[in-house]
């Protein structure tokens, strides 16, 4: 049986708070640079270096890309033979959240009641989400949030007979309809199947997967990279300025679902793409 | 070639950015988001003077992170202005001449930026450390318990942004991204 200690937990979410925040993944920055060297339009490409630079000055600086340091969303993988010592796992993730905003001059964005609406001044409560798998293994993922692309995201419970083509128009009009709104070049997660929060998961967690890594299914991928060609046709460009580069990454998940349903959720991320993980 | 632009504002200056001109921002300009905005258009229907002189006016829409020791601020971007859009007008006619953000504005905005002669700034989205390089100094002058949404007063120094909403109502979102649209 393996053992994690909650101290091991809350020191791993801290750091990853701050490293979230402060350093652009490698797969994101790789993308941006493609993508810049293909931008025909001079503010855009003008834009996408300044994107890039500002990451930089993040790092060098351990100062947050972006002000909008979001809302935790967090993912853990527990093994079937694994065991968390010491205290529970949800404090020792929420205790993680409120040390990393607090060291790490990270903006707290967290309202304690969606109506009444006062700030919870250390970013909590996160969003986590568990995962059971078999074994000894735990990995946890931080991925900060931030909302300017969250409002964006739209979810659709499509008719079977809709089809590939009604999802394929459902997410070009989100993506539209989104324009400069979400900090484009955005990076596009969709989920289809499952049930309406099952969609919105999966949404959700195709943004962790690495941009060079499309889906296993083939007639996934080719619909991930159908889909980001369609998306860079609609010239919104970075910061909805005009330009080629709208999206640099669409990642689609699936799930099986109802004979009469076919949900779909788009989830936007914009084009700091923030996650991190780690197995413990 | 870029444009350097002192506040206040005045008609003038106002009249003389077109959308699409590349902007560097020096003077004063105050911050405000959703719920400094909801408590600015609450003073105007309590009959309470603002916490600042609107005539000429710059606000930005921003969030900021907390200031590490020694720096003026912390991360600075825009956060996305369409939610303040039903809150906006009102403060048009009171002589607020500049907003800085960053995506759509509506029609009833446009028309009191044209009615009023103002204008709208695009800041980069997420550039937040970069953009903090700009400024010189910030000092909360109103709502101190809304935390990282009171309005603070901002000195800033060739503070980057573009013109994207000028007050002939010429939107570049719309200019541009049609001339990049494939079919």
């Amino acid at each position: 049986m393996k053992e994690v200690s909650a101290f091991n937990i809350t020191k791993a979410v801290a750091e990853m708070c701050q490293e979230a925040n402060f350093d652009l993944c490698g797969d994101v920055k790789e993308a941006l640079i493609h993508f810049k060297e293909k931008e025909v339009s001079p503010i855009g490409k003008s834009i996408l270096e300044d994107i890039l630079e500002n990451a930089e000055l993040a790092t060098v600086k351990r100062v947050p890309m972006c002000q909008d340091t979001g809302m935790t969303v967090v993912y853990v993988e527990i093994g079937s033979e694994t065991v968390v010592v010491d205290g529970f796992i949800e404090d020792a993730i929420n205790d993680g959240i409120a040390i990393g905003y607090g060291t790490g001059y990270l903006r707290k964005s967290v309202v304690k009641d969606p109506l009444i609406r006062v700030n919870t001044n250390d970013n909590t409560p996160g969003i986590i989400h568990y995962e059971m798998v078999e074994g000894e293994h735990f990995k946890i993922t931080v991925a900060p949030k931030g909302f300017g692309s969250e409002n964006m995201s739209r979810m659709k419970m499509l008719k079977p007979s809709d089809g590939i083509e009604g999802v394929k128009a459902f997410v070009l009009e989100t993506v539209s309809e989104a324009g400069p709104n979400p900090c484009p070049p955005i990076v596009v997660g969709v989920g289809i199947g499952g049930t309406i929060e099952k969609a919105a998961y999966i949404a959700k967690k195709s943004l962790m997967r690495p941009l060079d890594a499309h889906h296993p299914d083939e007639h996934i991928k080719a619909l991930e990279i159908e889909l980001l060609d369609s998306i860079n046709k609609l010239g919104i460009g970075p910061q909805g300025l005009g330009g080629l580069t709208t999206a640099i990454g669409v990642n689609i998940e699936t799930f099986p679902t109802h004979i009469a349903g076919l949900p779909v959720v788009v989830n936007i991320n914009c084009h700091a793409a923030r996650h991190v993980s780690r197995t413990l | 070639m870029k444009k350097k632009i002192q506040t206040p504002l005045t008609n003038e200056i106002v009249e003389s950015l077109k959308a699409g001109d590349q902007i560097l921002l020096s003077g004063t300009i105050y911050t405000g988001r959703d719920a400094a905005h909801a408590r600015l258009i609450e003073c105007l229907k309590n009959n309470e003077p603002l916490p600042f002189d609107i005539e000429g006016s710059i606000l930005y829409y921003v969030g900021p992170a907390p200031s590490k020791p020694g720096e003026a601020i912390g991360s600075c971007g825009p956060t996305t202005s369409y939610r303040m859009d039903d809150l906006t007008t009102p403060l048009l006619d009171l002589g607020l001449k500049g907003m800085v953000g960053k995506g759509k504005r509506d029609l009833k905005v446009i028309e009191s930026m044209k009615q009023n002669k103002a204008v709208y700034f695009a800041a980069i989205g997420g550039a937040g450390a970069l953009i903090a390089n700009s400024v010189i100094s910030s000092e909360i002058i109103a709502y101190e318990d809304l935390g990282a949404e009171a309005i603070r007063k901002l000195e800033v120094k060739d503070f980057p942004c573009i013109v994207v909403i000028d007050c002939y109502g010429e939107n570049m979102y719309e200019t541009e991204r049609q001339k990049y649209e494939r079919k």
